[in-house]
């Protein structure tokens, strides 16, 4: 194979994994939201099942949840699996267990705001849902922003569990090409290409918070 | 005169804890009233089921003749949540720690909720903010964020937030507890000035000479009851043994 062939599939590889980051965030930042939501809920039984949820998905492996996702159609209901269902199974899973994550961040940054941001909206007549989205939000977003970024970081890499599902991206690829040929080129452009990746996304979050730090 | 607020035997407990007891207020256009009393004696408890952030245990809480709480058999019945909404716009409060929204300019502090709130025209809240914010001293900061302003500034953008909604009638819980003494003044300057200009409002402070000042009638409330209410001429010259007390510790009075 020559290096040409080997950099092209690990390129179709590449799209994937940013596929699998993209949506993942897509989907687990506003369930994490929801998901705190229901944490800080009034309602003994909301809050107890979030709460729950959120022990589950911080405290068993990530892969676990990805092979019960993926397997678990099939083992628990009889229902065959399809090979498209791979692909929903890796976004699945690592949405739901991200918005764990995520809902864990939003809580802390919801509770810590001041009472007297909420007041001060209230008697000025803002909705609630006003106060939430025009008020409360934004502040939340600055100061979780830290947090979230450590997350992303680390989806970055996680995408790579895809693999024990067999999910064709970057790593399962780079894996099998190593092996295929004995080869140790596809790993390092497997580390080169996670690196740039969280680089740019780190990038990216600096300049975001600094694009935030106009007031405090 | 027209009454624009009348509280009737509000009472309100944290935990049995009774920290109002049996309190009746009422309030006039155009009056200036301030509140003193000894810290825990109620005042912040008292401005807050006035302006609905807390809920009274009992009593009624009245705007303009439309009542927003009534006393049914010894407890508070509050009317539907539109109706609330709608006396809300009657009052406005200002807070001790300000409570500004960091994220937002000082424009933008002053002009949201009259536009997002009250849906008035965009152009005549500009206009109107414009104005407000040059009264207030303000005109080179209009687009300065709250962190960027002194303490006594962001006050002042916190009184023009609160008067941008037009209220009825303003409150104001300490409003230069949390500043530097020599930024109290500036403050103190702006709300004589809209006494000046027949603002009805409630203040509670500990500025005896600025309520002396101000107020067309001053309130002593001490221990969750109302001590004396009276003229601040005669509430300076009190009889009363709790009144000489606590005045007693102001000893800067001119
Ligand atoms: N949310 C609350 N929960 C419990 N106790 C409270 C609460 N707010 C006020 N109190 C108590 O009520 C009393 C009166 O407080 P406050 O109205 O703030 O007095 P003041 O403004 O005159 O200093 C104090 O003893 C205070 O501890
Ligand atoms: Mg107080």
């Amino acid at each position: 194979m020559s290096l040409q062939v080997m950099l092209s599939q690990l390129s179709a590889g590449m799209v994937t994994t940013i596929l699998i980051f993209v949506l993942t965030l897509l989907f687990s930042l506003p369930l994490g939201l929801i998901i705190s939501f229901g944490r800080m809920s009034e309602n003994f039984l909301i809050r107890n099942i979030a709460k729950i949820y959120i022990s589950i998905m911080r405290g068993t492996p990530l892969m676990l949840q990805l092979l019960v996702v993926y397997f678990g159609p099939y083992y628990i209901f009889g229902i065959s699996i399809s090979s498209s269902y791979r692909a929903y199974a890796v976004i699945i899973a690592f949405s739901i267990n991200y918005a764990a994550y995520f809902a864990e961040i939003y809580r802390g940054g919801i509770e810590s705001m001041p009472d007297g941001q909420y007041e001060a909206a209230k008697v000025l007549g803002y909705t609630k849902n006003q106060t939430f989205f025009k008020i409360i939000l934004p502040q939340v977003v600055k100061r979780i922003l830290p947090s979230v970024t450590n997350e992303v970081i680390t989806l970055v890499k996680d995408t790579s569990l895809a693999f024990s599902i067999a999910y064709a991206e970057m790593f399962t690829i780079a894996k099998s090409i190593a092996a295929s040929q004995k080869s140790m080129i596809p790993f390092v452009a497997a580390a080169i290409f996670y690196y740039v990746f969280n680089f740019f996304v780190a990038s990216l979050m600096e300049f975001w918070e600094k694009k935030m730090s106009y007031y405090r | 005169m027209k009454k624009l607020m009348e509280m009737n035997h509000v009472k309100k407990s944290f935990d049995g804890n009774e920290v109002l007891k049996d309190i009746s207020l009422s309030v006039e256009e155009g009056e200036v009233v301030s509140i003193i009393g000894p810290s825990g004696s109620g005042k912040s408890t008292l401005l807050r089921c006035a302006t609905l952030l807390e809920t009274m245990d009992a009593g009624d809480l009245i705007y303009l003749g439309e009542k927003a709480a009534k006393d049914e058999n010894g407890k508070t019945v509050y009317v539907k949540n539109n109706e609330l909404k709608r006396i809300q716009q009657q009052f406005g409060l200002v807070f001790q720690n300000f409570n500004l929204f960091p994220h937002y300019s000082v424009l933008k502090n002053i002009t949201d909720a009259p536009i997002h709130v009250q849906k008035r025209e965009k152009e005549e809240v500009l206009f109107e903010a414009k104005t407000l914010i040059e009264k207030m001293g303000l005109s080179d900061r209009a687009d300065y964020y709250p962190c960027q302003l002194s303490g006594g500034q962001q006050q002042r953008v916190s009184i023009a937030r609160a008067l941008a909604m037009k209220p009825k009638i303003l409150f104001f819980d300490e409003p230069t507890s949390a500043l530097d003494p020599e930024l109290t003044g500036e403050i103190l300057k702006v709300i004589k000035e809209l006494a000046r200009e027949k603002m009805t409002m409630v203040i509670v402070t500990h500025e005896m000479n600025f309520a002396k000042d101000v107020s067309n009638r001053m309130i002593f409330m001490d221990q969750g009851v109302i001590v004396e209410e009276t003229t601040p001429e005669q509430m300076f010259q009190s009889e009363n043994q709790r009144t000489r007390e606590f005045l007693g510790q102001y000893h800067n009075l001119g």
